[in-house]
């Protein structure tokens, strides 16, 4: 049975990690970390977890502990956020590609400038090509499941993961959330026994050799295998998830679209909550509209939001960051791209970039998105197709 | 969700309104209810107005914006009066609970026009008198519940108390100051 709690975001991480007890974390422990590493702490220096918790200078330096720890054969751990993820980039490759199923925590914030410390997903978009299975949350409680099935996923397709959530909007908000219990936790995510290590002492193996271009491709061939074969994996594990706890996850969640018309796709975040509540409303007056809310953005699954929106008469894809591309965001991008793949030509899309730097989504937002989407249904004519929501011109 | 009450904080960095928002969503949490409890991040600095969100309802609420029609609205610093709107959105059946040794009507002609219930308490005082020290958040949280009605007054007293225990636990000596401080805004709010 679940345990009812109500805690934040970071908290809710910190206490999956502290049920998990991992082998290592490395953590640059201020700003722009989260409070994870810091709750995390907490546990280390009370005994609850006996993970050994290396504070290091620098995000990057948190990254190769990491990417370290994890060769040696243990799990291994960190959170951060903004500029701190970005400061990680060049490890965060080395990770993937090194095929190390570290998992790390990020709660979403934009990047500079201006200077800002809020909620986007700038710096989560800005990764993601880095080769890391990237799972989002729209709640605390997704937040928490999320990291519980994280590790499940990861180690068994050998890539890093990230789990996601919105900075400060759910990452520092109090909410009911429903705990497992730490024996089920530890039964359902299991020991980590790698293939190979580097602290096996029957094996002799090199980690981060060189690879010449005779060579290289067919490592990346294999990395690509890996993300393709974590589609499956995430369901899978997903669904086990939900035979233990009554919570089933997939690769995406779809809100009241079975006849919707006009739909908006997003990442999961805090934002498709709002959208819910904006379609519930919708729904009243007889409106059919729905959602597909992406919880797994890599890998990407274009087969299912194809599926969904293949009888839509128009779609707004809304993007939490801007590619700056003169032309949509990046989450447009890869829905447009799978739908004509699929030869899913019908709905008319428009690419809407919203919330940026803490911009506060309302219902009412949502609701003004659904309004322009049903006049492009009703003419046909898409207008402008890279749009910007609730800000001044 | 038709029981969802929304509670807005003004105060001002460093006066705690936050945590009188925290506090209110743990006691109303502990009573099988569900709970949003957030304040607006910026760069916080003592001093500067910050806001403070509560969301209440037997439901769980799947908005995550802020709150721009509360029922409820607490102004910890009276001073935010003239400085900010803090009856914006506010619903004529709801209340506006302010921290100021004034009777509310005199404080009314600063609200904008607002129509409904306006309630004042003297937080200052009362934290000085109990605790030895402003903190008002701890008096306006008793008010806040005496006004709004989120949780029985007696489930509140009770709640708070163990909380206290907990998080004083290392200087037990100003629980009794703070139940005390809680206790006489319950009773001394004005409206």
């Amino acid at each position: 049975m679940g345990i009812r709690e109500r805690l934040s975001g970071n908290e809710a991480i910190a206490y999956a990690m502290k049920q998990i007890n991992p082998d290592v974390m490395g953590a640059f422990p201020i700003t722009p970390s989260t409070e994870i590493p810091q709750y995390f702490s907490t546990y280390v220096d009370n005994g609850e977890v006996d993970t050994e918790f290396i504070a290091v200078e620098s995000e990057h330096s948190a990254m190769s502990t990491c990417i370290g720890a994890e060769a040696a054969g243990v799990r291994a751990i960190s959170a951060t956020s903004s500029c701190g993820l970005c400061y990680m980039t060049e490890m965060l490759y080395v990770a993937a590609s090194d095929r190390l199923p570290i998992t790390l925590a990020v709660s979403l914030r934009a990047l500079s400038g201006p200077i800002n410390i809020n909620n986007d997903h700038s710096d989560a978009m800005a990764e993601k090509d880095a080769g890391w299975i990237m799972l989002f949350a729209e709640t605390n409680q997704e937040a928490y499941d999320n990291y519980l099935q994280a590790m499940r996923i990861g180690e068994a397709v050998s890539l890093p993961t990230m789990v996601c959530q919105d900075g400060f909007i759910t990452s520092h908000a109090i909410e009911n959330i429903e705990l497992v219990e730490t024996e089920t936790v530890k039964k359902f995510v299991g020991e980590y026994k790698p293939e190979h290590g580097l602290l096996h002492p029957d094996e002799r193996m090199a980690v981060g050799a060189y690879a010449t271009p005779v060579y290289y491709m067919e490592c990346k061939r294999q990395q690509s295998q890996a993300m393709i074969d974590a589609l499956d994996v995430i369901k899978k594990v997903g669904a086990e998830f939900g035979e233990v706890t009554g919570r089933t996850y997939g690769l995406i969640e779809k809100y009241k679209m079975d006849d919707a018309e006009l739909a908006i796709v997003m990442i999961a975040g805090s934002s498709a909550g709002t959208a819910k509540e904006a379609i519930n409303r919708l729904r009243e007056q007889g409106k059919k509209v729905g959602l597909v809310k992406i919880r797994a953005y890599r890998p990407f699954p274009g087969k299912e939001i194809g599926e969904a929106l293949k009888n839509v008469k128009a779609v707004a894809v809304m993007d939490k960051s801007d590619s700056f591309n003169a032309h949509c965001g990046p989450v447009f991008a890869d829905v447009t791209s799978s739908l004509y793949q699929q030869r899913i030509l019908d709905p008319i899309a428009i690419s809407v970039i919203y919330g940026l730097g803490g911009r506060d989504v309302r219902v009412e937002s949502i609701e003004h998105v659904f309004a322009e989407l049903e006049k492009i249904a009703a003419t046909g004519d898409p207008g402008e197709t890279y749009r910007y929501l609730d800000v001044r011109e | 969700m038709k029981d969802l009450v929304e509670i807005r904080w003004h105060g001002r960095g460093g006066q705690g309104a936050k945590t009188a928002s925290l506090l209110l969503a743990d006691a109303v949490f502990n009573t099988g209810k569900f709970v949003q409890a957030f304040p607006e991040y910026g760069p916080e600095r003592m001093g500067a107005p910050i806001t403070a969100y509560d969301r209440i309802g037997s439901e769980r609420s799947t908005v995550h914006s802020n709150i721009y029609e509360p029922d409820f609205v607490a102004v910890v610093d009276p001073s935010l009066l003239e400085a900010v709107d803090c009856t914006a959105g506010l619903k004529e059946e709801g209340a506006i609970v302010i921290n100021s040794p004034k009777d509310p009507e005199e404080l009314r002609p600063l609200l904008k026009g607002y129509k409904g219930r306006v309630y004042t308490i003297d937080a200052d005082k009362i934290s000085k008198e109990e605790l030895g020290k402003v903190f008002p958040n701890t008096p306006m949280l008793g008010a806040i519940v005496h006004v709004t009605k989120v949780i029985d007054e007696d489930d509140f007293i009770k709640d708070m108390q163990g909380s206290f225990a907990h998080k004083f636990a290392s200087k037990p000596q100003v629980i009794e100051g703070n139940m005390k401080a809680l206790k006489r805004s319950m009773e001394e709010v004005r409206g």
